[in-house]
């Protein structure tokens, strides 16, 4: 079934098909409309969950890992400071390996406090062993959710899942998107059965002190098991596509790739800019192409190498800075390269929400034409650094 | 003959330890139906060490500050699942109640879970070596607040938890002591028969912490009581509706605190003593315990 | 690779705590025994076990000589002795 609505309410929807057994989130900016729809469906009795109001993220998260502990699929949604505060609890999740799903509403982080879309909350937890998804429309984040879930309980796998979706831009977006029916969704996604879970029948202790004898294997296996992660995406994606007609999850997606010389890349739902960007590009003679990066953990090394090894010139265009460093999409992409081809350029764009626009596109490609850049700041406003900001 | 109990031998707690015993006497008496999710402290570091378990029950362990909020998580998935008889606990410390699991414990208390949280009360962060803590009492020497020439040990009183979860207006609020283990029984099994969230503060002697002989543990957990210096109190929906009465077993201060070395600095501080005793009265004036 | 740090419930049954002991361990006399019981619900290590009804008995694989149970005993029927004896 088609609905027009915006983004929060579309992982509303895909959430109550995933038959979700315990949601519980905390309020904040963009995140909240998301965690009112489901509200709303529990208070009417459309979806059997247990709604846990928490007193702050750090709880939101507890109380979601607790439910997955017990063999409930369990659901969280957050935001910028929300994520970052409940960070501790994350790295928890994934190094007890349990499967949840979160929707992060990307959003800027303070100081200065800024309610606007930029990746750097989802970027801060790279390092966590969450598996990331960027998506760029609201369809993908609805789509994306159900194969979240599949990924992450696979008995194999055990990780959880982060879907990225950008504050305001996807959030409260409306879209045309399409609903599957509950039927369709069961037969994708089986019910929830946990390797191990706390149960009084069968009785075992987890989250035990892991001292120096044992710890590292504990990492190492996370990291293997990313690798799996790696084939078993796509498996997923076209399982998808197969029950339901469209493109599912993947690693990565080329736009017009074919016969460019210059790759734009970047993640989120700026590829929907530059997407047109590229047909505008074309029809003016330029053979510009995109690599979108749908999974950024595990991050697709080999397959990003084989698209970019005989481009001439790539543009990274990110909305994340690790501070002091540059780009963090770009200082892993430049990695994969050893040689000086193809010419790597960082920019970073859009962070606080400002807007990415085709005047921004046109500045990238001038600047990385001419020089050698790792970490450009584009769109900056000198007139405002000048006057030292207002005092 | 172990196969009885749910916490078993083979931990690595200190000889004589309070919060072995107390932890202990609580899943025996709540049963084989029973989770308990515990905070980072000195029972969950001594239980669990890799790959070794003493709990025979379902447990888990995720960070400092969330006993409270994964044991909501665990009661809100056994509700999803319709299986409704099981004890859900959280277990903590002082630092895992009263300081940086204040806000779980009393989110989880506001929203109704049906969880009995556990504190066992050493009275400062023992795991990480004896640091003070919001229960540590009046007086007593720890490493961040020693014993000096200018300061006379820890300048605050303790925070009142059981009053604090009371006022949340729960159903039980009560505080209790390895002193007197049969009525440390009695209490979790009324906690037990009561659905919503309970709250049992449990007094826990620690020989290495306080600085006593490990074969004094029982001996000092009673004199706090009889001192006056732990009331042992109930409190139903706000209201103290029980106190367990001192009598003729009424003690000076100084009988509780002469055998442990965290208060050794008040054998010689009249004045000091004097500050101990008047906290003791008000207690026993406050409570009726006498 | 699933590979989580879990545990069987009990198995630190394997770790024998009875090493730790140095100086004094109990001994149970068995002559004023009323079965009251109070020292196998105070061991720290959950170590005293009932062979009958007037009979509670040690397990020195585990116990690590804190004394409680003497202490507790109303009958002073438990007393602390030399590890050696």
């Amino acid at each position: 079934m088609r609905k027009f609505l915006e983004g929060s309410h579309a992982v509303a929807e895909a959430v109550k098909l995933s038959r979700v057994g315990v949601i519980s989130a905390y309020p904040i900016t963009p995140q909240t409309h998301i965690v009112e729809r489901l509200a709303e469906f529990v208070a009417d009795g459309e979806l059997n969950a247990q709604f846990i109001n928490v007193e702050s993220e750090h709880s939101a998260a507890s109380v979601v890992l607790g439910a997955e502990a017990t063999g409930v699929r369990a659901f969280t949604a957050t935001s910028s400071q929300g994520l970052i505060l409940m960070s501790e609890v994350l790295f928890n999740i994934a190094g007890l390996r349990l499967p949840l799903v979160l929707v992060c509403a990307n959003r800027a982080l303070s100081a200065p406090i800024n309610i606007w879309n930029d990746h750097q909350d989802a970027i801060a937890l790279r390092d966590s062993g969450w598996i990331q998804f960027y998506a760029e429309n609201n369809q993908e984040v609805h789509d994306f959710i159900y194969q979240a879930y599949k990924l992450a309980e696979n008995p194999e796998i055990m990780l959880p899942v982060m879907v990225n979706m950008d504050g305001y831009i996807l959030t409260h977006g409306m879209e045309p998107v399409d609903i599957p029916s509950q039927e369709k969704i069961d037969e994708f996604l089986p019910p929830y059965t946990p390797p191990y879970k706390l149960d009084v029948e069968n009785p075992l202790s987890m989250g035990l002190l892991g001292d120096p004898t044992v710890y590292l294997e504990t990492r190492y296996a996370i990291q293997k098991t990313l690798e799996d992660v790696l084939k078993l995406i796509p498996q997923i994606g076209e399982d998808f596509e197969s029950i339901f007609g469209r493109k599912g999850v993947a690693l990565l997606e080329k736009y017009r790739i074919d016969g460019a010389e210059d790759v734009i890349v970047a993640m989120g739902s700026v590829c929907g800019t530059v997407k047109d960007f590229i047909d505008k590009k074309r029809k003016e003679g330029f053979p510009l192409g995109l690599l979108k990066i749908v999974t950024y953990r595990p991050f697709p090394k080999e397959e990003i190498f084989s698209f970019l090894k005989d481009k001439k010139n790539v543009f990274v265009l990110e909305k994340a800075i690790s501070l002091g460093s540059d780009g963090p999409l770009y200082t892993e992409i430049k990695s994969l390269f050893k040689n000086s081809l193809p010419k790597i350029c960082g920019f970073i764009a859009g962070l606080g929400g400002r807007d990415i626009t085709f005047n921004t596109l046109e500045e990238m490609l001038a600047v990385g034409r001419k020089e050698m850049v790792s970490s450009y700041f584009l769109d900056v406003n000198h007139t405002l650094l000048r006057d030292k900001f207002f005092i | 003959m172990m196969e009885n109990h749910l916490f078993v031998a083979g931990h690595t707690a200190c000889g004589g330890c309070g919060q072995a015993i107390a932890a202990r006497l609580v899943v025996d008496t709540l049963g084989k139906n029973t989770i308990v999710c515990n905070a980072t402290g000195c029972l969950e570091v001594f239980s669990t060490k890799c790959p070794q378990s003493s709990w025979r029950i379902p447990w888990i362990h995720s960070l400092f500050e969330n006993a409270a909020a994964v044991a909501s998580g665990v009661e809100a998935a056994l509700k999803y699942l319709g299986k409704e008889n099981i004890n859900v606990c959280a277990f903590a410390g002082d630092g895992g109640t009263s300081d940086i699991g204040l806000q779980a414990l009393s989110g989880m208390l506001e929203r109704g879970h049906n969880v009995l949280f556990c504190c066992f009360d050493n009275e400062a962060y023992m795991n990480t070596g004896i640091q003070r803590s919001g229960l540590t009492p009046y007086e007593a020497s720890t490493t961040t607040s020693p014993a000096g020439k200018i300061w006379r040990g820890n300048w605050r009183k303790k925070k009142p938890v059981v009053e604090i979860c009371a006022s949340h207006f729960i159903p039980y609020s009560a505080s209790a002591s390895v002193g007197f283990p049969q009525d440390l029984q009695r209490k979790v099994k009324k906690a037990a028969s009561i659905r919503g969230p309970k709250y049992i503060q449990i007094h826990c002697p620690c020989p290495l912490g306080w600085g006593f002989d490990a074969s004094l543990t029982l001996e000092i957990a009673k004199n706090a009581v009889f001192a006056g210096l732990y009331p042992l109190v109930e409190y139903e929906y706000g209201e103290v509706v029980k106190v367990f009465k001192i009598g003729n077993n009424k003690k000076p201060v100084d009988e509780y605190i002469k055998f442990q070395r965290r208060f050794r600095h008040l054998l010689k501080d009249e004045e000091a003593l004097e500050e101990l005793q008047k906290i003791a009265d008000k207690n026993i004036e406050y409570y009726k315990l006498v | 690779m699933f590979a989580p740090l879990v545990a069987k419930p009990g198995s630190s049954k394997d770790n024998k705590t009875g090493s730790w002991r140095t100086l004094k361990k109990p001994k149970f006399l068995h002559k004023n025994c009323i079965g009251c019981g109070m020292c196998k619900l105070i061991c720290p290590e959950a170590c005293v076990n009932k062979k009958d009804r007037n009979f509670y008995e040690p397990d020195y694989s585990y116990c690590k000589g804190c004394g409680l149970c003497s202490y507790i005993c109303p009958k002073k029927d438990i007393i602390m002795v030399k590890e050696e004896e």
